[in-house]
């Protein structure tokens, strides 16, 4: 079980709460049992969302494993110059 | 992923030197070969018709005369770029901006083109084509478009993330916020607050070399295009996409970059140039002239921004919060949200919040700039953190120390910070000489933080070993800032052999697997990783080629400084043998030598950097000089130092142009006024002093060496920096960019009067 903080925005498709607790041992399950339990997620994650891990930010690695107790912050898919 | 990115520590042979970049002669002698410079056997002109209106609907558009004209052998409008997007919301939008479809919604839009035998009878073709606007009223500024009465460019728009959907549709696409804590309760145990109003005016990267391409599409359904960009991998699936392609068939070369800075990190006529090539049957050169740059590819956004801070008198920050408006142009798009993530982003603070709109205006489509959307959110905080430090009567630079964010720091935007640079480019400004230079009259010093994230992506590498011992390094992202050197550099590294035998370059897209563009300051950081992880490939292959030829088991050979060592005493007669002797053998023991990569580089370190800066003003004209900058940045690895502290000339040369003079003038009837450099007017070598800089090396634990981005954390600070100095320099606060002198002199006649 991890908890995942959600960005402002992305709370508010997801019944409104910054904090959940989810049984998920990757990006990959994370993202699927949130839009299960929140279908309006579905199109953010198609347009991208990153993980941020204890503070390091990922964007595509869908397999990364997220540890008992790490901090999971959830944020918006950045575009670079 | 089968490989270990994390830090290992090691000391360096080649990485952290400074050699000649691989790519220099070519491009002081004029070999180097941009994206005008390709041609094709039989190519046509390609030339675009554009809106002068910046908003009206397209009732009709009549080509048949240009059709006509002797020389013409394709004339196309949106009818030939079909809507192939399936719903992708961002790639209509890419396409409508390729080719009006509804409605011209900026000043520039393209509406239809034209492929001719020559120059001067496309331009005649282009006369000849009669377009019927009807012309709607229009807003180019950004609060004004805020506003519930202002024109409506899309009445399909509705905020998303609100609470609930509006009643009405408006030009501001979207609401996001960020932040923790309870910004009322940190501002009610405020000793002092600061609230202030700030603007900035839209600018362009301005990259010297135009938009350019060359496009060719076969009858069998395969294509080439030639093209200047930042991702050509990206530029394929784009333009596959909106024409109805296969990618694989589509080959698209890179050419040299004369710049890109974000701005070409999507198609703007490549797609256009392809359809004409289809229609007419022959390669078509489509290369947009400077007017057509600047009215018509993706500058940054305006932004209207309002910040509040509160801090005790002990100094300590109490709360911060700031409300970002950006413009996006006429299409979606996400920059406030990410000036809303990067504002406050270089402290500590236990009451935050960060709220920003995207707002569409009759303006170019906004598109990536450098660190996009932060080096605005800087200069409203930083200005607000320097005038706090005054109230409080604090040190600006000690003021920032006591409220910088730490390790283990939550960030303004959520996570928690790993290992970060902030403190020690602060503290080293601070024992800085040029803090302690002595200022003359009309002079005033700023200073000011800035922080990026910095990101990676996917990335393909191939290592090929020639039987001469010499290396081939085939990447696919573009050179942007002298990567084929930093990355020959890490091979060279990594396989222990001489820089001189690694010669790098960009493969076309049949040659290698896909990448992600060359965006983000993710160039060397990615692409480093996967030729240090396809040189421990080739290492594995070496390894047993020299087993091969020893006749031992592979597990006895280990490779130590470019050589296979045979290890144990029972091989104590045997000679180590070099990469070359490997490779000389390498036809009778298996065949060619090479390593592969294809791998995401996540974990990319953010990047910090402090910016001191002194300015002349002279106030009777109001012109300002700046005479003397130091740029200190935390580089992670400095891979190549000479080109790591170029990016840092780059960036600070380009944020004194920002802040300045440089800005997009529009006129009552929404046409831009000032569309070619003579009248914006970016920074030359002689309005900038020697930009000093200092490598900080704090290591990214992501990255095998420690790199970090470097490319945009130094545009973040220098609106800031020179603010702070233009204001220190006048006595009064400046809060509008770019400071020019006419803007200088009313901020100092408002003053005057009170």
């Amino acid at each position: 079980m991890v908890e995942v903080t959600l960005w402002g925005s992305l709370s508010a498709v997801a019944g409104g709460k910054a904090k959940h607790e989810i049984e998920a041992k990757d990006i990959r399950e994370l993202f699927r049992k949130l839009a299960e339990q929140y279908p309006g997620i579905e199109p953010w994650i198609d347009r991208g969302i990153a993980v941020a891990i204890d503070g390091t930010i990922y964007r595509d690695t869908w397999s990364k494993e997220l540890p008992e107790g790490a901090e999971i912050f959830l944020l918006p898919r950045l575009a670079g110059g | 992923m089968n490989f270990d990115p994390r830090y290992s520590g090691r000391n360096f042979s080649s990485v952290g030197t400074r050699p000649v970049r691989p790519d220099g002669v070519d491009k002081v002698t004029g070999r180097a070969r941009y994206g005008a410079d390709f041609n094709m056997a039989g190519q046509l002109v390609g030339r675009i018709l554009r809106s002068p209106h910046a908003h009206a609907v397209i009732k009709s558009i009549d080509t048949s005369k240009a059709e006509k004209l002797a020389g013409v052998k394709a004339v196309i409008t949106a009818k030939d770029l079909p809507d192939l997007t399936d719903g992708d919301a961002a790639m209509y939008d890419i396409l409508d901006n390729c080719m009006a479809r509804k409605k011209a919604l900026y000043d520039g839009h393209a509406v239809a083109a034209v492929a001719a035998i020559d120059a001067r009878t496309a331009r005649q073709a282009l006369k000849l084509i009669e377009v019927d606007y009807e012309v709607l009223p229009h807003v180019t500024d950004v609060d004004e478009a805020a506003q519930h009465h202002a024109p409506l460019i899309n009445d399909q728009v509705y905020t998303e993330g609100l609470e609930e959907k509006p009643a009405k549709p408006s030009n501001v696409t979207k609401r996001t916020q960020f932040g923790h804590g309870d910004v009322h309760k940190g501002f009610a145990e405020a000793d002092f607050i600061v609230e202030r109003s700030f603007k900035t005016e839209q600018t362009h990267q301005g990259y010297i070399e135009p938009h350019a391409c060359v496009a060719s599409v076969n009858p069998d359904g395969t294509a080439e295009l030639w093209v200047c960009t930042q991702g050509h991998f990206v530029y394929r699936q784009h333009c596959a996409q909106l024409l109805g392609l296969e990618a694989s068939k589509l080959r698209v070369t890179s050419s040299e970059i004369g710049g890109g800075f974000g701005g070409k990190t999507h198609v703007w006529a490549e797609p256009v140039a392809l359809a004409l090539s289809r229609k007419a049957g022959r390669p078509v050169k489509l290369v947009m002239t400077r007017d057509e740059v600047f009215r018509a590819s993706g500058p940054t956004s305006a932004t209207s921004i309002d910040v509040k801070i509160g801090a005790r008198k002990d100094g300590t920050i109490t709360a911060a919060e700031a409300t970002l408006r950006y413009s996006c142009g006429p299409y979606a798009g996400s920059w406030a949200e990410i000036g809303a993530m990067t504002a406050f982003a270089c402290y500590k603070l236990e009451n935050v919040k960060t709220v920003g709109y995207e707002v569409l205006v009759n303006r170019p489509k906004t598109a990536a700039y450098r660190a996009p959307s932060a080096p605005m959110a800087a200069f409203a905080v930083e200005s607000a953190v320097d005038e706090l430090a005054k109230e409080l009567g604090m040190d600006a630079v000690d003021f920032r120390i006591k409220n910088a964010a730490q390790e283990g720091t939550r960030s303004s935007y959520g996570p928690i910070y790993g290992p970060i640079g902030i403190g020690p480019t602060l503290e080293a400004v601070k024992s800085h000489p040029h803090m302690k230079a002595p200022l003359k009259a009309n002079q005033g010093r700023g200073m000011a933080c800035g922080f990026w994230f910095n990101f990676g992506g996917q990335t393909c590498t191939d290592l090929n070993i020639g039987m001469d011992g010499t290396v081939s390094l085939a990447v696919g992202t573009v050179d942007v800032g002298g990567s084929r050197a930093s990355l020959s550099l890490v091979a060279a590294e990594e396989l222990g052999i001489d820089y001189s035998n690694v010669k790098a370059i960009v493969a076309d897209t049949s040659s290698l697997g896909y990448n992600d563009m060359t965006d983000g300051s993710r160039g060397t950081f990615s692409s480093s990783m996967a030729t240090i992880s396809a040189a421990r490939n080739a290492i594995k292959i070496l390894k047993d080629r020299a087993a091969q030829m020893w006749d031992i088991p592979v597990e006895d050979v280990t490779w130590e400084k470019g050589h296979a060592i045979a290890k144990g005493e029972k091989y104590g007669n045997l000679s180590p043998l070099s990469l070359k002797d490997i490779a000389a053998k390498s036809g009778t023991t298996g065949g060619p030598i090479a390593g592969h990569s294809e791998l995401v580089a996540d974990g990319a370190g953010v990047s910090f950097a402090t910016h001191i800066c002194d300015v002349e003003v002279d106030p009777e004209t109001g012109s300002t000089r700046v005479i003397r900058y130091t740029v200190v940045q935390d580089a992670g690895k400095a891979v190549h130092p000479t080109y790591v502290e170029g990016q840092y000339q780059g960036g600070a040369a380009q944020g004194i142009g920002w802040a300045l003079n440089e800005e997009y003038i529009y006129g009552k009837d929404g046409r831009l006024q000032n569309a070619g450099f003579l009248d914006y007017r970016i920074p030359v070598c002689s309005d900038l002093p020697m930009i000093d800089t200092q490598i900080l090396e704090i290591p990214n634990p992501n990255h095998p060496y420690g790199v970090r981005g470097v490319g945009e954390t130094s545009i973040v600070p220098p609106l800031a920096a020179i603010a702070n100095a233009v204001s220190n320099a006048v006595g009064v606060r400046m809060t509008h960019i770019p400071m020019s002198p006419p803007r200088i002199l009313a901020a100092l006649e408002a003053e005057r009067e009170g």
